[in-house]
């Protein structure tokens, strides 16, 4: 308001400020627009060529290479694994940061020790954790040691089974039992994520309103069910959007950690596009998986910049 | 007050339970790392070491050391260089809003959720046609151009704090669009930098698929050596451990130093402000 005011009174000088204001976010606009816009657009002019060599062909080659892909056994596996990888790596990553979130906010001694273990693999590599949950979850050592006395011994990232699978395209649509391993690892590392956004929303609850329901009857599990947990929807909304795009276009840990698996048990698109593309040398192939992994995570996140941006007005 | 501090209890052996349970993998790492190689077995792997090993961090150290220091040349100035168009253009876009301003942002922003794999490939032909493919600055031109998005949100939202008022009298004073931001915003936006400077420092150092795409052999940062490392059979167990506490220092050194600001940073990220 003021600042309209004083731009009537002094117009010329605001002006000025206003272009060098203007001038000042130019080279990041054009370096945004050439490297994120600018190679979008390259990239989906490759998806649609024939370049599948080292060197480049950029002969119009239609869809050809999509329809190929969603033919292919391995492109099927990947989608397969995303979806099921998606669903219990944010389930998980909600239930616990959630539920850690609420004893943490207790109100006891030493929260923030406990806050910090859970909280320190966030600073981690996925290459590291992939590293070191290699081991872990190798059927023959780690875990397996102290299973092995109740009797259990899983195959872990080794698995090849798909649990209630029936055919679908190429492959067996079902759970793959091996997925479930890199979630115990991508959880680990990104339950701080969760936890963190949670406890910023647990104190956001005013007591007052924990006070009224506790007067009014409540036992502390209703409080949390039907007072607490509907008011921190919002963040649900946003670490379940956060979450997600990061692990439809997960990579590094899966790389590091078990690579494509037996039958592409743990592969995902984002490891095939890698090594299509720079190992294979088919540029097309890869460009294709590339645009539909943008295209999935934009189903995403255009809404959500849409409405953040709407509710800053 | 019995049942009470019962409950008290449960919270308690609950949260011990899961931060036993968050801090095995700490315990495997560090224990394997001590070992000498003759200890290190499979059936092992749980048992505390008999003696206290060094050897295998003096051979992760031989295999990282010189990738270790490249993830050095590469994060600094890519961390500062990003923090500091991070915090132009979040004071353009906070302190001199325009028409389109807004849109302009969103478009900006959007930068920071697109899968990379889809610039990847152009992006490594611009990187080659100007004779950056493999050499560090390269790396940190993509870091920077590709840290944008992030550091200029937080700093909007940062700068979003900064009362409007403050701006206004100094620019009555005479002062000029820059003189705001070295008098004004710079000083006020500490915090905002150790924010900001940590987050980059940390993406930066861990990330894997820039650097195993732009650079090879000589010229690849920590990370990618610790995967290739992983992936050799010849290396022992006890090495690649070692190489993973080599690799992750840096980090965890500034979590445990300035865990709060790399949590806020965390929140930052998550668009509203």
């Amino acid at each position: 308001m003021e600042l309209a005011e004083h731009k009537k009174r002094n117009r010329r000088k605001m002006t000025k400020d206003h272009w060098t204001a203007v001038a000042f976010l130019i080279p990041s606009v054009i370096l945004i627009l050439i490297f994120v816009y600018g190679f979008i657009a390259w990239t989906g002019y490759v998806s649609v060529s024939n370049w599948s060599t080292l060197v480049p062909d950029f002969s119009f080659a239609g869809l050809q290479n999509y329809i190929s892909l969603f033919q292919d056994y391995r492109f099927q596996s990947d989608l397969r694994n995303t979806i099921f990888f998606t669903i219990f790596f944010i389930g998980l990553v909600i239930v616990m940061g959630l539920g850690l979130g609420i004893l943490i906010d207790q109100k006891l001694k030493g929260e923030s020790l406990f806050r910090n273990i859970f909280l320190f693999p966030m600073a981690l590599s996925f290459i590291v954790t992939g590293v070191v949950w290699q081991w872990l979850l190798n059927p023959s050592t780690g875990f397996n040691q102290f299973l092995k006395f109740f009797g259990i011994t899983p195959k872990w990232y080794t698995d090849t089974n798909i649990l209630a699978g029936f055919e679908w395209g190429q492959i067996e649509f079902g759970v793959p039992v091996a997925i479930i391993a890199v979630v115990i690892a991508a959880a680990w590392q990104m339950t701080g994520f969760s936890l963190a956004m949670y406890l910023a929303g647990l104190r956001g609850v005013p007591d007052e309103l924990r006070e009224a329901a506790r007067m009014d009857g409540a036992s502390e599990f209703q409080i949390y069910r039907k007072v607490v947990i509907p008011m921190l929807m919002p963040i649900t909304v946003s670490v379940i959007i956060i979450m997600a795009h990061m692990s439809l276009k997960i990579f590094d840990l899966i790389y590091a950690m078990t690579g494509s698996g037996a039958n592409f048990v743990t592969d995902v698109p984002a490891v095939y596009m890698y090594e299509t593309t720079f190992k294979g040398n088919n540029y097309a192939n890869g460009a294709a998986i590339a645009i539909i992994m943008l295209l999935v995570v934009a189903v995403f996140i255009v809404p959500y910049l849409w409405n953040s941006r709407k509710g800053d007005h | 007050m019995a049942s009470f501090s019962l409950g008290k209890t449960m919270k308690y052996i609950l949260l011990i339970f899961f931060a036993l349970l968050f801090l095995m993998p700490v315990y495997v790492i560090i224990v394997t790392s001590l070992k000498p190689l003759d200890e290190v077995s499979l059936e092992h792997m749980w048992a505390l070491p008999s003696s206290i090993d060094f050897s295998s961090y003096v051979q992760a150290v031989k295999e990282l050391a010189p990738n270790f220091m490249n993830s050095v040349y590469l994060v600094i100035p890519a961390t500062l260089l990003s923090a500091l168009l991070g915090a132009m253009n979040g004071y353009v876009l906070s302190k001199w809003k325009f028409k389109g301003s807004e849109t302009l942002f969103t478009f900006i922003l959007f930068g920071m959720f697109i899968p990379y794999q889809s610039i990847l490939i152009p992006m490594i032909q611009f990187i080659r046609s100007i004779g950056l493919y493999d050499t560090i600055p390269g790396l940190v031109l993509v870091h920077v151009v590709y840290g944008l998005p992030i550091t200029t949100l937080m700093f909007r939202n940062f700068y979003a704090n900064i009362p409007d008022q403050m701006i206004e009298a100094a620019k009555i004073d005479g002062a000029s669009f820059l003189g705001v931001f070295r008098h004004i915003m710079v000083p006020l936006s500490i915090t905002g930098f150790v924010v900001v400077a940590i987050w980059q420092f940390t993406n930066i150092w861990n990330e894997f698929l820039f650097a195993v795409t732009v650079t090879t052999n000589e010229t690849q940062p920590v990370m990618v050596a610790l995967q290739n490392l992983s992936g050799s059979q010849i290396v022992q167990w006890n090495v690649q451990m070692a190489g993973a506490v080599i690799a992750a220092l840096p980090t965890l050194l500034i979590y445990i130093l300035l865990g709060k600001y790399f949590v806020r940073g965390l929140l930052a990220g998550s668009v509203k402000g």
